[in-house]
């Protein structure tokens, strides 16, 4: 009911600032939290600003945050739709489905679904290789890692997040086959309180390194309070937690962005998948932080992020065996972007249940 | 389970349900005098802002604090206007409330989200918490003044024809009740996760709404009752944690799941009705009937 309104009232902001020239290109951002979380939206959002920037008054953008993953979304892109808008950013997995119906409703409108695998001739798709952070990450935590268990936050049960799992926990236990990690379900994107809730639960249970996959900072600051150590999520989040912050996987929308504007106004905008990880500058590590991590292991990091760059090195190298003792990948090979992308797996070694 | 372990987990409980247990005590305190606010979520938000705003400008805890708590007289006193002296709707009213308060505390905050602060320590309130819900249980059936609240809640007309200010006795409950979601949302700025960003409550105000109609608008058992909800939310929690698995989406509706089956309960027998809800809940009084 509350989300209604306030969904009917964005609607009216939207309108009155798309009281633009005729001949801008209107660009419209569907978020899924505020640009103020420094997570996820926060970066989508420095995106559309780096957009902006970067192709001035051919185009004008709008956005609307805080739209749920529910029927809400239909009517948000559908609003951004019907007022003008030539080309839409929907940024959240859950709008998926959500994004195709209205692209049905205006294929003269282009519609960019981020994280998403469906896509039409107006509907584009396009993901970080956010696993390859989660590569890099594995590996630090699991040379950290005193305790042996690293404590997990995640969100929804989606391929995206459970990939990131599963590169996580290879890298952990290719360089620590002790590693174990605890995870905990939210069940949602953005709760800061919750996300505090599920971290202080997992260093009480031993864990000394805190991962997440939600997007406020409440799980590294609270990692800082008990002093134990934490990378962040999506933004650098180092100034929240100095002392506990190692490394954070940041999402670069912006060059992106500006590229698919581009194509609008020039016209050449067509239909594609898009999936870009460190080598095309999409997925960055933050500055590993020099008081917490010995200078080896940095140089390790980095020699790592180099060789996924040049394609030396991939997070789901084979041997790869599921829970249930199968082979998914066999030695030799890597797994391909069909099976990553609908993965909803954990690898061999995980504890628990992914689930439905 | 070690005894670490436990305690840990108590520790988590108590931190986590603490702004529960104050927003649901301040509109217990408001449904008892038959006004229902429900507003708490936008309060609580606006209180946890100002306090969160006057942290980083002033970096004195006591001005945050008073500043937070001056938020929720406004507000609410606002509200009280709306719906005693001009008696508006006191749904439409209440909602209306939260969504200014959800855009007024993100207007509010722009600037200073992802300010880092050092953060209170929660003991302080999670003790004042209790005490308080020791106190207007004291106060709501032994004192004169808490029976004045109660009888105004029951019938608003009898209480006025017996000499007692009706409009008064509801600005003050409604006060009281904005305050403590107040400091419900201040808590959760400053103590519970010491950061500002919006929306951060995410939705515990519709809980302890929720938790006062479980509660069966009594005070102990709307303690009781915010134990349950905050202690299985970290339960399920460290369950997971060990490895269990659970459906998550299950725990997540189980507040809202639990209060309907209250209702359904206590709905179910005109008298239990009668028993239970204030009799004059959400009903406008006029003085000159």
């Amino acid at each position: 009911m509350l989300r209604k309104i306030l969904t009917i009232l964005s609607f009216l902001a939207v309108f009155s600032v798309s009281a633009a020239h005729a001949d801008q290109k209107k660009i419209g951002f569907i978020y899924i939290g505020p640009p103020g979380d420094h997570g996820w939206t926060y970066m989508h959002d420095q995106g559309r600003i780096y957009m902006e920037n970067a192709l001035g008054d051919s185009i004008s953008t709008t956005y609307i945050e805080n739209v749920p993953e529910n029927a809400d979304a239909v009517r948000a892109i559908r609003k951004l739709a019907a007022s003008g808008h030539d080309l839409i950013f929907t940024t959240s997995f859950n709008y998926m489905d959500q994004t195709l119906e209205v692209a049905k409703e205006f294929p003269d409108v282009k519609f960019e679904h981020a994280t998403g695998f469906k896509r039409m001739d107006n509907v584009s798709t396009y993901s970080a290789r956010f696993y390859e952070g989660r590569t890099i990450i594995g590996h630090i935590a699991g040379k950290m890692t005193k305790t042996n268990t690293i404590g997990y936050i995640v969100s929804f049960p989606i391929p995206e997040v459970i990939r990131g799992i599963n590169a996580f926990y290879l890298a952990a236990s290719k360089v620590n086959p002790d590693v174990k990690i605890k995870i905990i379900w939210n069940y949602s994107w953005y709760d800061p309180g919750k996300e505090a809730d599920a971290a202080n639960t997992l260093i009480n249970q031993g864990a000394d390194i805190i991962v997440q996959h939600t997007d406020s900072y409440a799980p590294c600051q609270a990692a800082e309070k008990a002093g134990v150590l934490a990378f962040g999520q999506a933004s650098n989040q180092e100034a929240f937690c100095p002392n506990s912050h190692m490394t954070s996987i940041e999402d670069i929308w912006g060059p992106y962005y500006a590229a698919k504007a581009q194509a609008v106004v020039d016209g050449t905008w067509s239909s594609e998948d898009t999936w870009q990880g460190f080598k095309d500058g999409m997925v960055e590590m933050s500055p590993y932080n020099t008081k917490l991590l010995p200078l080896d292991l940095i140089l390790e990091a980095k020699n790592m992020e180099t060789a996924i760059e040049n394609g030396t090195l991939h997070s789901f190298e084979g041997p790869i065996y599921n829970q249930a003792g199968e082979l998914v990948v066999k030695e030799g090979e890597v797994a391909d972007d069909g099976m990553l992308a609908s993965m909803m797996f954990y690898v061999q070694g995980i504890d628990g249940e992914v689930p439905q | 389970m070690s005894i670490d372990l436990i305690i840990g987990i108590l520790n988590i409980v108590l931190i986590s349900t603490t702004p529960l247990v104050f927003a649901g005590i301040g509109e217990l305190v408001t449904e008892k005098s038959g006004v229902l606010n429900l507003g708490l979520e936008g309060l609580m938000l606006v209180g946890a802002v100002t306090g969160f705003i006057t942290l980083v400008i002033t970096g004195n805890y006591f001005y945050s604090l008073l500043l937070s708590i001056i938020s929720g007289v406004i507000l609410s006193g606002i509200f009280a206007f709306l719906v005693l002296n001009l008696m508006t709707n006191q749904i439409a009213t209440g909602l209306a409330l939260t969504i200014f308060g959800i855009g007024l505390s993100a207007m509010l905050g722009k600037k200073f989200g992802g300010t880092p602060i050092d953060g209170l320590n929660p003991y302080y309130f999670i003790v004042i918490s209790f005490l308080l819900v020791f106190f207007i249980a004291y106060f709501l059936s032994k004192t004169k003044t808490g029976l004045i609240v109660r009888a105004v809640g029951e019938n608003h007309n009898s209480a006025y024809a017996l000499g007692y200010n009706v409009i008064k006795t509801r600005y003050l409950t409604i006060i009281f009740g904005g305050v403590m979601s107040s400091l419900a949302g201040y808590y959760i700025s400053i103590c519970y996760a010491p950061m500002w960003q919006e929306g951060m409550t995410a939705g515990r105000g519709w809980i302890a709404l929720a938790l006062v109609v479980f509660a069966t608008w009594r005070p102990w058992r709307l303690l009781v009752g915010a134990y349950i909800f905050g202690g299985v939310a970290i339960m399920q929690m460290n369950l997971q944690a060990i490895g269990v698995k659970l459906p998550g989406q299950f725990f997540n509706m189980m507040p809202y799941l639990a209060t309907i089956i209250v209702l359904v309960f206590i709905s179910s027998n005109k008298l239990r009705l009668k028993l239970s809800a204030p009799s004059s809940l959400n009903i406008p009084f006029e003085k000159n009937q």
